[in-house]
This record gives structure tokens, sequence and C-alpha cells, in this order.
């Protein structure tokens, strides 16, 4: 079995937002206010302290061809071991964590942002992601692929359509008690059911709108976390992984990336029953079925489950197993390459029992899993402890 | 050093060209399965993968890993793309360092493509989308500009003349005969035909630049236990280093490249390296312009400050020299298909350090190498050493 050689831990967290749109800030000085936050957080002065930063974040986002151009200066991390990670928000925490376990840092900030409301096509942008040869030509949106996907979803796990539109009440009205998100709402089965019609079965409702946001993370070296912090929340097991790139060939059922990543993660933290192992769960909710099908990739209920689970209470803020306390993308908006980083925060401030009103009793372990969005099969996955 | 040691037990690459009829994920399988031959592996022996490439502009394909992914073996594993603008080809490199190093994998597959050729009418016109929205892009910059003004700084500073810089195009062009993947090889180049070839951006040249390329290149890598089973000729990771300064180009000492020296600086303290200039046999540092190679040896600390081209005009530098420099061709020579350019120096290194470099062997015996890639504006350096 492969473990980390080191022990890390998250000793401090920032962000600035979440909001729809955010005139007043440029994306530097939204990654200022997050990374200043978190540095004090973690009481370390980044000219003295900080041996890297990665981020993670994508040119066509950006607008920016070489993204990673702009990021040491609002970061406090000139001159130092800088890069960037294109792909989700996990994936960087993971390089920040291999980068300390390999012995080349001590301490290393992690930071992603969106400023989606910058972005005037994004849907045509997420268009570019589509394979240029067999399927661009057909110049459709990438949104039909979460209609056939939860289609799918649904009639073989037999899941009716208003499980998933529980979700999205469920998490919107999370966000009621979440001061970072940007769409908390007080929804009727009946409105989420009868929005417009995004992608057949999905409704507007059901997929989350993009926001402006910017999360940043303190990581440290076991040792060197517990003189910085009592508070410090463990990093017990990381994974991550990509199916396949083409529609023609990937798994429609069961979210095989996430399944992989999570067994991978599991491993590494000695988790055998993860059913019984979280006290809350922080997952993607990009589109409504995906919260649903990602529980159930990640083995916290079985296939067909987790809709009944949403339906019966027991993914409340007080259920059996709270799943997205913060609100999830539902709520929150959803922070394009940072999302799996805002899925992180929640999961971080609630262990260290700083969530306010939507605070879990006694958190002491969570689970956070993200998914890159349409159209990839690439998620990862972080389990978190109180305890190293 | 806390982490495991790591080798590079295998590589291969595919020609450079300037427009090739094969798509990105096709060059990478092209450049994996060479790799993977190269040291009789099969995928299902490699743990995760490691994909570089340059701006998304260039194919205006969003989220290139996932794209790239098929072709890289990469479907079904943990997939991450690390990113520093040019500087991506090394990085990537130390990215698959620190995946083993951290106790994380056994091997990864790292995997560097590039198809610039895409990019009608030439990908100089991505470039523009390098520079700051607000202050430098409405003056409609060109890359070869501010490369102009890097090597006028330096060559004023140090009194230095096109002659003396154009000496490492001849050096470099004439290398790259012995290479069989080589784009710009030519073995009879002299002096004059660079310093006669149509002026770009004064004081740069046509033959002062290396050519857009299309290309890929892989290595395989695997921790110290897995490595000597494979194969050997382990060819160890002894240091590693990188360091992004400042965004704000203009407001740096454009003659000294200061991040350079810093990543050499922790490269060197990672290998125990004290004396660089004895204790490095061959040197690998980022060619894509004549004068940067100096530039470069300058900031790796392997020539005093505005010396480096005597080591080209005495001969030093030369194949057979006593420091060897850029054996491969470099850039100039064999091509620069940008992350694929600096992975290729990587896999010289490789090669040279088995004695397998053929007609392009640097003779003795050479223990120890360093490969150096440098990108963004004008503001990454990633450094690293392998010894065998």
């Amino acid at each position: 079995m492969r473990r980390l050689h080191t022990e890390v831990a998250i000793v401090g967290a920032g962000w600035s937002g979440f909001r729809s749109i955010s005139p007043d800030l440029s994306f530097r000085e939204m990654m200022f206010e997050a990374a200043t936050k978190a540095y004090t957080d973690a009481g370390i002065d980044p000219r003295r302290d900080l041996d890297g930063l990665v981020t993670a974040e994508e040119d066509f986002h950006e607008g920016i061809a070489i993204s990673d151009e702009y990021v040491p200066d609002p970061m406090g991390a000139v001159l130092r071991s800088v890069h960037t990670i294109a792909g989700d928000g996990l994936q960087a925490l993971a390089a920040g964590v291999m980068q300390i376990a390999a012995g080349a840092a001590r301490i290393v900030a992690v930071e992603s942002h969106s400023k989606a409301s910058n972005v005037l096509n994004l849907d045509q942008i997420t268009a570019l992601a589509m394979d240029p040869v067999f399927q661009r030509p057909l110049e459709v949106h990438p949104v039909f692929i979460a209609g056939l996907e939860c289609r799918r979803y649904l009639e073989v796990t037999r899941t009716p359509i208003e499980c998933v539109a529980q979700v999205v009440v469920k998490n919107r009205r999370n966000a009621l008690r979440n001061p970072r998100a940007a769409f908390p709402a007080d929804l009727s089965l009946e409105d989420v059911l009868d929005s417009e019609p995004l992608a057949e079965p999905l409704t507007r409702a059901m997929a989350a709108a993009p926001a402006d946001g910017c999360v940043v993370f303190v990581l440290a070296r076991g040792d060197v976390a517990r003189r910085l912090t009592d508070r410090a929340v463990w990093i017990r097991g990381l994974g991550w992984a990509t199916d396949s790139y083409t529609l023609e060939s990937r798994d429609w059922e069961g979210a095989a990336y996430l399944r992989r990543a999570a067994e991978r993660a599991y491993e590494q933290a000695g988790i055998r029953n993860p059913r019984r192992a979280f006290d809350l769960v922080e997952v993607d909710d990009t589109f409504a079925y995906k919260e649903l099908q990602h529980l159930e990739a990640l083995g916290l209920c079985r296939p067909g489950e987790a809709g009944w689970w949403t339906a019966e209470g027991a993914t409340e803020i007080g259920g059996e197993l709270p799943v997205n306390p913060s609100g999830g993308c539902l709520g929150e908006g959803h922070l394009l390459d940072a999302s799996g980083l805002a899925r992180l925060l929640e999961a971080v401030l609630q262990l260290r029992g700083e969530a306010g009103p939507r605070q879990v009793p006694n958190a002491r372990t969570a689970l956070v899993a993200s998914w890159r969005g349409l159209p990839t099969t690439t998620g990862a996955v972080a389990v978190l402890s109180r305890e190293p | 050093m806390a982490g495991r040691r790591v080798a590079i037990v295998g590589a291969g690459m595919t020609k450079f060209v300037r427009r090739a009829l094969e798509t990105g994920p096709e060059l990478a399988w092209e450049a994996a399965s060479k790799a993977l031959e190269s040291c009789e592996m099969t995928l299902d022996q490699i743990d995760a993968v490691v994909l570089g490439s340059a701006p998304d502009a260039f194919d205006g394909v969003h989220m290139k890993v996932e794209y790239l992914s098929p072709g890289a073996g990469a479907w079904g594993k943990p997939t991450i793309r690390g990113y520093v603008g040019g500087g991506t080809g090394v990085f990537a490199a130390i990215q698959g360092w620190y995946h083993i190093a951290s106790g994380m994998f056994d091997t990864v597959l790292v995997v560097c493509e590039e198809k610039m050729s895409s990019c009608h009418p030439h990908p100089q016109a991505a470039f523009n989308y390098i520079f700051d929205h607000t202050l430098e892009r409405p003056l409609g910059p060109n890359l070869l500009w501010i490369f102009a003004l890097e090597m006028n700084a330096y060559m004023t500073k140090y009194g230095l003349t096109k002659r003396d810089i154009a000496l490492v195009a001849v050096k470099n062009k004439r290398n790259a005969a012995g290479h069989p993947a080589a784009q710009l090889a030519d073995p009879d180049i002299t002096v004059e035909d660079v310093l006669n070839s149509e002026v770009l951006a004064w004081p740069v040249q046509r033959l002062d630049v290396s050519p857009t390329s299309d290309g890929a290149v892989a290595v395989v890598m695997a921790a110290d236990h897995v490595a000597r089973r494979v194969t050997n000729k382990p060819v160890w990771v002894e240091g590693v280093g990188w360091s992004l300064d400042t965004q704000y180009w203009t407001n740096r000492d454009l003659s000294y490249p200061t991040y350079v020296e810093e990543a050499a600086r922790k490269a060197y303290a990672m290998a125990g390296i004290r004396e660089p200039r004895k204790e490095i046999h061959i040197v690998e540092p980022y060619d894509p312009f004549d004068y940067k190679e100096l530039h470069h040896l300058e900031g790796l600390l392997l020539a005093d400050r505005g010396k480096a081209a005597e080591l080209v005009a005495l001969g030093i530098a030369n194949r057979d020299g006593d420091m060897p420099v850029t054996p491969s061709g470099g850039l100039l020579g064999v091509g620069n298909p940008i992350a694929a350019a600096g992975l290729m120096k990587v896999a010289e290194l490789f090669w040279q350090l088995r004695g397998e470099a053929g007609p392009r062997q640097v003779p003795g015996q050479p223990r120890r190498g360093l490969a150096q890639a440098w990108g963004d504006l004008m503001q990454v350096g990633t450094v690293i050493i392998l010894g065998i």
C-alpha cells in the first residue's frame, strides 16, 4: 500500500466572495484578499515562510494564455516555487501535498479562483473542451451530456426525478445559513421541477449557476503544522482519476472517475467501510443528479439509494449523513476550477467547528469530492480528519 | 531530502516537425508507447500519468489534459497537468519526481505534447494573450519584441556582439545533425548564415530563433525498488528546483535571470552540489533563442556574468569540450514544440548518461547532467539534475 511519507495538514484558510458578479474586484484583488486571510489564519508571513504555491486554473476561463504568469504577485509568492495545475482545485491540493511529502517544501499555499462573470461566452468556452474532430462539428452545447447521463442514472437506479429536485431544495436551503453562498433560496419541489427545461430531464434550477470567488489554503508538514496551530485539519487520503475522454466509450452509469479516486483515498486513509467513516460530506453537485450519483460512486450508499436517502432527509444538516451543508455548488455557486476548493473550504470550517449556524455537531471526519465539470470525466477525493 | 529515490527508466519521442499530420493525442501516443517499449513496460504497470502542454490557445482545445489523456495512456488513471508556460517540459519531469518521492505512486508516465501548427496563420498570434490585458495587450505586443529587448539588454550590459551570440546557433544546429528527430539540423551552417538571416526584431534574426514545431516526448519514472527491477541503468533524479518571478517584467533587470538562479540553487542544494562547474558534466539549458543559452548558463552559475559566450567561442561548450552544452542540438536544432522541447532535454540526459546517445554521445562517460527550461513572461526557471 502506498502512503504519504509525511503527515500534511491544512493550517490556514481564506476566501473572497462568493458572489454572482464582482465588478468591484479584479481576479488579482480577489486573490490578494483570500491569500491575506489565509496567511493571517495560519499565522505565517508569506515572504518569510512560504516555500511554494500551487494554483488551479484553465487558460480559457482566465482569458489569458499561460495564466500562471499572474499568480505570484497577488499571492506574495514572487521567486518561490510556484506552478499551476490545469485542473481542479483538489488536484492542486494533491500537488501541494505531494511536494511537502517529497521533501521539497514545508509550507505551501494552494489557490484557485473563478471570475466567471467576466466570461461573456462561458457556454462556448465549455464547448471547446469537446473533441475537436468528432464532436465539435456537431455544434451542440455540452449540457446535453448532463441530460443524457441524468436520464441514464434515473433509469438504471430507478430514482424518481423528484429526488433530484429535492437535492436542489436541500442545498439552496442550506445556503441560507451560509454567508458565502451566492444563491441561497427557499424553493419548493414544484419550483425546481417547473423551472425552464435545460436538457431533458434537467431543468434550469437543477444546474449550478456560475459565481465569482477565490479560495486559498495553507498546507504544512506535520511538525510545522503542530507548531503553527492547534486547529489543523489533517489530510488522511487523496485520490484523483480520469476516465474516458470520448463520449462513446465512457462509463455513463456510475461516475467511474470518482469511484477510482475514492478507492485510492480510502486505501491511504485506511477506511474499509466508508458508509460509517464520515461526519459530513461535501460533494460536487454541479448538476443536482451528480450529488446522488457521486454519493453512490463514493460508496456511501448502494446504487439507487441516494435519492431515497435525500427524500427522507438523511442528507440534511441534522440527518444521518449531512451532505453539502454549505449549500454545495447549487447554493454557493459554481466556481469553475475552484469548485473543488470551495467544497474543501466548508469541510475545513466544519472540522474546525467554525461553520456557524450550519455547524454539524462534533464533526471529526469529512469527505470532499470534486468533478471537473462538463464534458470531463475527471474527479478528485480528499479524506480529512481533526486528528492526524 | 525526505522522499524516496526516483529514477528515469525509459524515454521516447516523436520527430519534431513544422506540421505533423497526427493529432495531439496521436503524437502523445507515439511518444508514450516508445517510452514504455524502451523499458519493456506496459500501461498496466503505470500508476499515474503526468501531462505537459503549453498554452491551450495553440490548438484551441479547452481542458487539454482531457483531450490528450487517451493518447497518453491515462484512461482510468490518476492524471494531472502541471503548467509553467515554456518551463513546462522540465517541470513535468519534476512533477513526476514528486509524485513518486512523496510515496503516493511507484511508477509515473510523463508525457509532453505540443501541436503549434494548428494555430493559423502562425502560433505567434496566440502569444498576444500572454500579456497583461490592461497594461500591455492594447499595445499589440509580439513575443519577439520582448526577447529583442532582453537580448539587447544582455548584449549592451556585457558588450557582447551579435557574432558572439550567433556561435550558439551554429553549435546547436550542427549538434542536431546527429539527432534523428531534428527539424532544423544543419551540419554546414556558419556564423555568416546567422548574421545574414532576415531581421525579425532587432537584434533578433531568423536563425537566432528556434522554429515552431509539433512533437511529443515521454519518459517513464519509477521508485528505487521498481527502477532496479526494470533496468540495470536507472538514471536518478538528484535535484530539482523551480522558481517563478514577478509578472511585472518591465520592473526587472532583464540582463540576468534571477529566477533561474533561484531554481538552480534549490536543485544544487538537493543534489549536494557545491561546485556546479566541476560537478555537472553535461548541460542542457533552454535555448529558444541563441542568447538564452548564454543567459541561462549564467543563471545556472555555470559561467560568470557576461562570460558564457567565451565558453562557446573557446569550444568549451562543444560536445567534446570540457563542459558540453546542448549536445542534443537543443530547441534551435531539434525544434521547439514547447513543452515537449523541455522534456526532450531531460530525455537527452537520460540517453547521454546511459551512453546511448549514438552520434551525439558526449565522450568520457559523463555521470551527471542538468536540464533547464524557462518560460512565462521571461519569469520562470525549472531545473532538474540527473545522475547515474
